[in-house]
């Protein structure tokens, strides 16, 4: 019997996220753990350096709770509807540090960081403009070819949130659909916080081993948090709320509505299952997703 | 047979579902590329391989995906990979045929900014999205497109920020970086579309039926070249708005305009 690592959100957020702190929060789109940023906000943590290849609603309202001091990203944009209105405003304004890169940049310094290494190499690209605004993207020569590789260093975050669709308590979590960047953030990061729609027995998890993208033992915490991910989406659990995604371009035009929404989503409720409860059962109908099942995979009893 | 009516936005799709092959391996964004490619695939190009940058490959959508990672792509997807293999494996690797990119301005010569309008990047007066996966797509994939309505403030001489390299400042620039992809290919705009000529400046190539040069002209942020053999494109058919309509965006989000 080994020992358990499930704990409730706020108390794995309180543990092991700090003033100052380099955050990851993971997910390209897909498995957002939006659950762990709102207690974030409820905390009051200041000064983070919010680090994700698409800062998403979430680090806009992270930001517009004033938990940041910096942002680090490759795509800062609301995906599929236009600009990330808060983010942009506070880089415009001044008041917000950003360091830039491509997406491949971006999970270059993940990689880097999942595998213990200084840095990554890339092939350039012929567009420099980036590497002039950003000195930690380089150059070094290949020393075997004699020509210029582009180098970007190891993002080692201080956190790691990750969110996924299942894990038993000692954190060996299955994940699918989208994988994104969560396998490198969770490699890559001093700790781990794993949120999981579901807590499986361990046997679940050896049932299906190529599945298990992040092993237990490099993880801190997990955390038993359904419906996390909204309003980006779980694969084969619930939809993207695309319709929410398109209401925060309305929302995010003004810091009274951001301050009420504030207000109202994030510190009026107490948790996640608050605020599922409050978005009511119009949005779960809306948001249920029919079964579509894998063929079986057959390991073998040896 | 009289000329069906559509909108701008339409037949900007419509010549850019042209432009691909059947079995092209193509790097798809949302909105309009997905469009073009969703078109492609149900008329000319049963064998085209759509990949996302979220790491599905041969995806088949379901229904219009909104995001990048809708998860409409990923049922039904021949493979999901992660975004260090995607960008890695996939596109560094040599594997795409096709980028769709979009972007605030394109400049004479190919050139993308998607990062800050003015040209202070540490003060910017507008904040743009940045790169996205469109700094390495511009690179590596063998051919480039891209979609945007004719607009002078879209189209300056030389963009503020080069975000993604076209032919830098004519194709022996880019030959010189020794990048592999074959560059911007195509721009196809509501006027008609633009080419690059043996230097790699962009230059009118085809107008759409009703259009003039002079149109074109006026609404490019350059002195305009026009090709000496101008052709007109084919008229968008029937058969292609009824697939844009009614399958692949009924609800009108990205066909409207124009």
């Amino acid at each position: 019997m080994t020992m358990t690592k499930l704990i409730p959100l706020s108390e794995a957020i309180a543990q092991h996220v700090h003033d100052g702190d380099t955050v990851y929060a993971a997910g390209f789109t897909h498995l957002i753990p939006f659950a762990a940023g709102h207690e974030i906000i409820r905390r009051g943590l200041r000064d983070l350096v919010l680090a994700r290849a698409t800062p998403d609603l979430i680090y806009d309202q992270m930001v517009a709770a004033g938990c940041a001091r910096k942002v680090i990203f490759s795509y800062m944009g609301n995906p599929g509807v236009g600009s990330l209105r808060i983010v942009r405003a506070e880089i415009e304004a001044g008041r917000l540090e950003w360091e830039e890169y491509s997406h491949f940049g971006m999970i270059s310094r993940l990689q880097a960081g999942a595998a213990g290494l200084p840095f990554m190499p890339m092939n350039p690209t012929a567009a420099t403009d980036l590497e002039r605004a950003n000195p930690l993207i380089r150059r070094v020569k290949d020393p075997y070819s004699g020509r210029e590789v582009i180098t970007v260093p190891a993002l080692n975050p201080d956190v790691a949130i990750v969110h996924v669709q299942r894990a038993d308590v000692n954190g060996n979590a299955h994940l699918w659909g989208i994988i994104g960047e969560q396998k490198e953030v969770a490699f890559a990061a001093q700790r781990v916080i794993l949120t999981a729609e579901e807590i499986v027995d361990e046997a679940v998890i050896r049932s299906d081993p190529n599945r298990t993208l992040i092993p237990g033992f490099i993880v801190d915490a997990v955390c038993h948090v359904p419906y996390a991910a909204h309003p980006s989406y779980a694969q084969g659990y619930y939809d993207r709320d695309n319709d929410f995604y398109l209401k925060w371009d309305k929302i995010s035009e003004s810091t009274e509505s951001v301050r009420s929404y504030l207000d109202e989503w994030v510190y009026g409720v107490k948790d996640r299952d608050e605020y599922w409860q409050k978005l009511g059962a119009e949005t779960h109908a809306r948001l249920q997703v029919p079964p579509r099942l894998s063929a079986t995979v057959n390991y073998g009893e040896y | 047979m009289s000329q069906p009516a559509y909108s701008s936005a339409e037949l900007m799709i419509v010549n850019a579902a042209r432009l691909l092959r059947d079995g092209d391996v193509v790097f798809v964004g949302v909105g309009q590329p997905n469009l073009a490619c969703n078109l492609a695939k149900r008329t000319h190009a049963p064998n085209l391989v759509m990949i996302y940058e979220a790491g599905v490959i041969g995806a088949e959508p379901a229904r219009l995906p909104l995001s990048i990672g809708d998860p409409t792509l990923v049922s039904g997807a021949l493979s999901v990979v992660s975004m260090y293999d995607i960008f890695a494996n996939y596109l560094q690797r040599g594997n795409v045929d096709v980028g769709f990119m979009g972007g605030a301005q394109i400049d004479k010569y190919g050139n993308i900014n998607a990062t800050v309008i003015g040209d202070d990047y540490a003060h910017p007066k507008v904040r743009l999205p940045g790169s996205g996966g469109s700094q390495e797509i511009a690179a590596w994939a063998n051919r480039c497109y891209l979609m945007t309505p004719h607009q002078k403030r879209r189209f300056p001489e030389k963009v503020d920020f080069m975000t993604s390299a076209g032919f830098l400042d004519g194709r022996a620039s880019r030959l010189a970086t020794g990048v592999r992809g074959g560059g911007m290919l195509a721009v196809v705009t509501d006027i008609g579309i633009l080419e690059p000529d043996e230097h790699g400046e962009l230059i009118l190539t085809a107008l759409h039926p009703g259009r003039t040069a002079q149109e074109a002209i006026e609404n490019t942020g350059w002195a305009l070249k026009t090709a000496p053999n101008l052709r007109i494109t084919e008229p968008v058919t029937e058969n292609e708005l009824r697939i844009l309509r009614q399958e692949l965006d009924p609800g009108g989000i990205y066909l409207k305009g124009g």
